[in-house]
């Protein structure tokens, strides 16, 4: 995630920048278009007082304090686990057994974290969001992998980024326990791109300190944007 | 005003001032002091720094040591590993020059960010008081102790998380090289497979299964925040434990790496 703003890290290459550039011009006009559409449609619509096109999403927001903390891993949790459930439900061309065994695990811990979030939070927890994948090309392995990546990545640079803002110790150990977790997917998806090389743990995310990106969420929020239909806002996470 | 003079002063009283000043804010620095800025913003800059040096308590600085020693531990191993001939095969040397690389980098952090406060790099006897008397010449043992290690490394990190929470700073570093040490686990694990032939070994924990058990012990866990999660959304038990790794206490980890330092 090179894209992103981080601590000390290597620049990204121009290309991937171009792509942010023309991601976030493309989302400001989707963006345009949507609410266009929705003050339309309730200019038209007198007698509905919360008018809503389905699947074109709400706005959500994460909260804050610690809960704020959790729902925003919440929600990134919510991306990965539609995602891998998608990579299974519709594997790529040429998926090995090796690669589905990972795939299959990862699928599994993911939604294992995202059910975990939701029991926790319970009522506090934020609402299903609805994922926006059209980008991701399932039925190709670069794609595939690739949106995996910069998932796992982001999940490491997430959580470490968010755990300055965590005032409760059980919280913290919890993300913890959860961010090595997607250290280790990130390293395995990496390899599998560039088998046995340093790319597991490559300098585009790990600095000459040794260091793992930490990224703080308002970020993360504007990098994942592209795959989430609703509108998160987390302004107050951690306050 | 002359910012150098005051920095010898301040050397006299704390040994490493100039080297954690440097560290602590190059940027800084070098965006001020080397632009000529108003002479009027140097105190500013020079307090900003002392205040960020001392600001770490006295739990933070035995923390720090604390990790200091697994790196130094990490750091000798591979060279050791890197520079012994027949030992990891080509095809694996991108791996282990680069975790090797990552291991170096973090040792000279921590030196640099304890300063005088850093505690001397001990001696270490890598064959485990003769346990693994192969570890350099045989690639087997080698990935064995290497993923051993790193996941090691892994908890010894997480449990140490909750002691900074008082230094949001240091518990950012803390966790950034944490995620660190879970990629290098990841990678030597799938290494340890392929070459032990135990497939069942992935990137990931799964139960309590590991070369070495005291190293695993408690990682079948799963009550989570208090809540037991055994069966969630139906996974196995395999797949909880897989989906969370454990913290170690700093008295299970010194047990654990205590063979491996001689004095």
């Amino acid at each position: 995630m090179n894209k992103l703003k981080t601590k000390g890290n290597n620049p990204g290459h121009d290309e991937e920048k171009n792509t942010t550039v023309n991601r976030r011009l493309f989302l400001r006009s989707a963006g345009l278009a949507t609410s266009m559409g929705t003050i339309i449609l309730s200019a038209c619509n007198d007698d509905d007082p919360d008018p809503m096109i389905p699947g074109t999403g709400d706005t959500v927001d994460l909260g804050s304090g610690d809960i704020g903390v959790l729902n925003y891993a919440y929600a990134l949790e919510q991306l990965e686990a539609a995602f891998y459930t998608q990579v299974i439900a519709t594997p790529y061309a040429g998926m090995t057994d090796a690669e589905k065994t990972i795939l299959t695990d990862i699928r599994d811990h993911e939604i294992i974290h995202r059910d975990f979030f939701k029991t926790a939070l319970g009522s506090k927890a934020i609402k299903g969001l609805t994922p926006n994948f059209s980008t991701i090309d399932f039925t190709k392995r670069d794609a595939v992998l690739g949106a995996a990546k910069l998932f796992e990545d982001t999940g490491v640079a997430a959580y470490n980024g968010a755990g300055r803002l965590i005032k409760d110790t059980g919280y913290l150990l919890l993300a913890g326990k959860i961010v090595s977790v997607e250290a280790r997917h990130a390293a395995v998806i990496r390899d599998l791109i560039n088998p046995k090389s340093a790319d597991f743990a490559g300098d585009d995310v790990v600095n000459a300190d040794g260091f793992d990106k930490a990224v703080p969420p308002a970020d993360i929020l504007a990098a994942v944007k592209a795959y989430v239909k609703d509108s998160v806002t987390g302004a107050n996470v951690g306050k | 005003m002359d910012i150098f003079k005051i920095i010898d002063e301040f050397q006299k009283i704390d040994g490493d001032a100039a080297g954690r000043l440097e560290h602590a804010s190059r940027r800084f620095f070098m965006n001020r002091v080397s632009r000529k800025l108003a002479a009027a913003a140097v105190p500013v800059a020079f307090a900003t720094i002392v205040n960020k040096a001392y600001a770490q308590s006295a739990k933070a600085i035995d923390v720090l040591n604390y990790a200091l020693t697994l790196e130094y531990l990490e750091d000798e191993f591979y060279k050791a590993g890197n520079a012994a001939a027949n030992l990891i095969p080509a095809s694996d040397k991108a791996i282990f020059t680069q975790i090797g690389k990552h291991e170096t980098a973090h040792v000279a952090f921590l030196v640099k960010a304890l300063g005088a406060k850093a505690i001397a790099k001990p001696s270490f006897d890598f064959t485990y008081k003769g346990n693994f008397g192969t570890v350099f010449t045989d690639y087997k043992t080698f990935v064995t102790v290497s993923s051993a290690l790193e996941d090691t490394g892994v908890r010894a990190y997480k449990g140490q998380a909750g002691e900074l929470i008082a230094d949001p700073q240091i518990l950012e570093y803390a966790l950034q090289v944490h995620s660190v040490e879970a990629r290098h686990a990841a990678v030597a694990r799938r290494l340890a497979a392929t070459v032990t032939g135990n497939a069942a070994m992935k990137g990931w924990i799964t139960l309590n299964q590991g070369a070495v058990a005291p190293i695993y012990a408690g990682e079948q866990n799963t009550t989570q925040g208090g809540v037991d999660i055994k069966g969630l959304a139906s996974k196995s038990d395999a797949a909880v434990t897989e989906a969370f790794d454990e913290p170690l206490t700093m008295e299970q980890v010194l047990a654990i790496a205590g063979p491996f330092i001689k004095a």
